[in-house]
């Protein structure tokens, strides 16, 4: 079935930032992968007895933000601003206000749970007698909890005045940014958008995870035989992007392609036949003009549990067959949720600038089923073209097709 | 921009229904808030419509509303949720439970957690595959909501349906964010089209001082400020008045959408 979409202008990466497990800034993040160091460890976040293992982003605990941005403070802000200082981030976009002026520059932000360990605290430290909730909290709700609190600081501390959103569909938000940011451009709303995803530790998730059995109590092994659920992890990532048209260097990376879809079965179980997930990737290569034989990597969702691995290879293998190379970066990060889709594409960012295929960590065995060419050992060679997936919640499903600019 | 308004949904106390309310907003009849409206959602399969929480069912509500006013299929229309909140019930249940010692929390109630879950069993009920999208930006969530939505009908080409939606926070997370009367509305918009209820041209401008979107019902203007979804009232007093309006509605301090309507078949 041809998708139905028409091919889209590449927007390009002009600038991009990345800090996770594995480090602050693209610098630290990309020799992890090169020498296949994991960010993940025992749990050892606030009390929690969990037996898991997470993807902490060290120094987030003892950290102020400065006057002037306290009244957003809170582990999600914290660690979008230390995202945001990395990689000459800051100077980047200073140039672009230059280039466009503050209002046509868009903020668009992706994260499942923003700022909601603040919430978690404030009710443990409700008034027995009441049950107020304190008031450090209740003044502070919409900058730290508030669904639009990250797209809201964000916008702030690089004093911007153009359109903002945050976009939340579960584990697919920060790839959702890339979508609407082209649409944004395309329509002339705007020159430039920062997008960025930003996701922290919180109980919500590590004991909502844990009641739905997904938690790994080692390290998360995609793609493994053996594999038994998935590592959560935090991250911070942002990207500039302006229209290739206006913006090209040669071999600069480039958002080529994206596709968008649901898959209308469950909230929580993937559809059996990966039906969603097809319908996103065919979009994805539809809007880059690219057929699936011009694909030489897929970063995969790969979160490490039975269903996610196994129905995303019925897909991936529906459309590309055992001809590209395929792996899963969890086990560096861990699964990051609303800061997945960011975290991911600057990885194959990077991939595609140094000419590295990263093999899946922590996996010691490809389970025998996945008819993907699961790559387990690091590759090393030029790259062109990447497609990389995010599923999540709700069914939501988020393809793109990054690619370098010739 | 252009788009074409083909369904309109509606749902808040004294506002039980885009058609029922036609003469409400248009100023003719005295806008009532009664009671707090608990809609069936008959579109959710009976297990999920039980497991669902209110905000849930009133997006469905409305979306299966505008969608019904539409004749197009559901499966072929893509969606945007707007909420400022999302699940505020659900975040007040599982933050009890997680200041329990026992920190045991359901995984229903965890999947319900997220933004998108309104989106999600609209996609459920509907075996839609479209592309969804659920976004925040504060007060101007409804803002925010119509921009993603008309940039998508022109970019895409291809209908969508717009919910937006908040309901009244429960306490003690009410001190945090006092509103006070659930609200939640829905528009199908599509490309350009002579069989639609109105069309409506969107333009992006600087904040400037004139704001037309207070509302002379007073009442109705206490909803429309209470409630970040309610900021779309202005929208629907236009088409349900006819003729032509100019509607500005603001995103966040610096910008604002500048909407005329312009009435098709009524």
């Amino acid at each position: 079935m041809p998708p139905n979409v028409q091919p889209m202008t590449p927007l390009t990466l002009t600038a991009y930032t990345l800090v996770t497990a594995n480090g602050r800034g693209v610098g630290p993040v990309f020799q992890a992968l090169r020498e296949r160091r994991s960010g993940l460890k025992p749990c050892d976040f606030e009390d929690i007895p969990l037996k898991t293992c997470i993807g902490r982003v060290e120094g987030l605990e003892d950290f102020s933000l400065g006057n002037e941005l306290e009244k957003f403070d809170c582990r999600n802000n914290r660690l979008a601003w230390l995202g945001l200082q990395q990689d000459g981030f800051m100077v980047a976009v200073a140039e672009a206000k230059q280039r466009y002026g503050t209002h046509r520059i868009a903020v668009v932000m992706g994260t499942s749970t923003s700022g909601i360990l603040e919430t978690e605290q404030a009710y443990r430290a409700r008034d027995p007698r009441t049950d107020f909730l304190p008031t450090w909290y209740t003044s502070r709700y919409r900058y730290t909890h508030n669904m639009f609190s990250l797209g809201d600081f964000v916008r702030t501390c690089l004093g911007l005045q153009g359109p903002a959103m945050v976009i939340s569909t579960a584990c697919s938000s920060s790839a959702k940014v890339f979508t609407t940011a082209a649409r944004l451009l395309q329509v002339g709303l705007c020159d430039a958008v920062i997008v960025g995803g930003v996701d922290s530790l919180c109980l919500t998730t590590l004991y909502g995870f844990s009641a739905l059995q997904l938690l790994s109590a080692s390290p998360c092994r995609p793609c493994d035989e053996d594999r038994d659920g998935l590592s959560l992890g935090e991250a911070a990532g942002f990207a500039l992007l302006e229209s290739s048209e206006r913006v090209s260097r040669r071999g600069s990376v480039a958002l080529l392609g994206y596709g968008e879809s649901t898959d209308g079965y469950h909230m929580s179980h993937p559809h059996p036949e990966g039906a969603g997930a097809i319908h996103a990737i065919r979009d994805s290569l539809g809007r880059a003009g690219l057929r699936p034989e011009e694909i030489e990597y897929v970063n995969l969702h790969g979160t490490a549990t039975r269903a996610n691995d196994s129905v995303e290879d019925k897909a991936v293998y529906s459309i590309f067959g055992a001809r590209p190379a395929c792996s899963s970066t969890k086990g560096w990060t861990g699964h990051t949720l609303g800061a997945a889709g960011i975290t991911e594409a600057l990885i194959s960012a990077l991939c595609l600038t140094h000419g590295l295929i990263p093999g899946t960590l922590n996996c010691r065995r490809v389970d025998a089923s996945l008819r993907s060419r699961i790559l387990r050992e690091n590759q090393i060679g030029s790259l062109a073209c990447v497609v990389s997936n995010i599923f999540g919640f709700g069914g939501n499903n988020c393809s793109l097709v990054l690619g370098k600019l010739s | 921009m252009k788009v074409a308004i083909h369904g309109i949904g509606l749902l808040a106390p004294g506002l039980a229904g885009w058609d029922a309310s036609r003469t409400v907003l248009a100023g003719l009849r005295l806008f009532q808030p009664g009671a707090v409206p608990d809609p069936e959602a008959v579109l959710l399969p009976p297990n999920e419509r039980r497991r669902s929480s209110d905000s849930v069912r009133w997006a469905v509500e409305v979306a299966q509303e505008a969608i019904g006013q539409s004749d197009l299929d559901p499966r072929e229309v893509a969606t945007v949720f707007a909420s400022s909140g999302g699940e505020m019930g659900v975040f007040d249940q599982l933050c009890r439970a997680l200041a329990t010692p026992e920190r045991v929390i359901s995984p229903t109630l965890f999947h319900q957690s997220v933004h998108n879950t309104a989106a999600g069993y609209w996609g459920i009920a509907t075996t839609c595959q479209q592309s969804s999208t659920a976004l925040s930006c504060y007060d101007d969530s409804f803002a925010a909501g119509l921009l993603e939505a008309i940039t998508f009908v022109c970019v895409e080409q291809r209908p969508v349906l717009l919910v937006a939606y908040d309901l009244a926070v429960p306490a003690p997370l009410s001190e945090a964010r006092p509103i006070t009367t659930g609200f939640a509305v829905a528009l199908v918009l599509a490309p350009p089209s002579a069989s639609s209820l109105a069309s409506m041209h969107l333009r992006l401008e600087e904040a400037h001082q004139e704001d037309t979107s207070s509302l002379q019902d007073l009442a109705l203007e206490r909803v429309r400020l209470d409630n970040p979804a309610a900021r779309s009232l202005p929208i629907l007093r236009a088409i349900a008045t006819g003729g032509s309006h100019r509607v500005t509605l603001s995103l966040l301090d610096s910008q604002q959408l500048v909407l005329d309507l312009d009435p098709c078949r009524n």
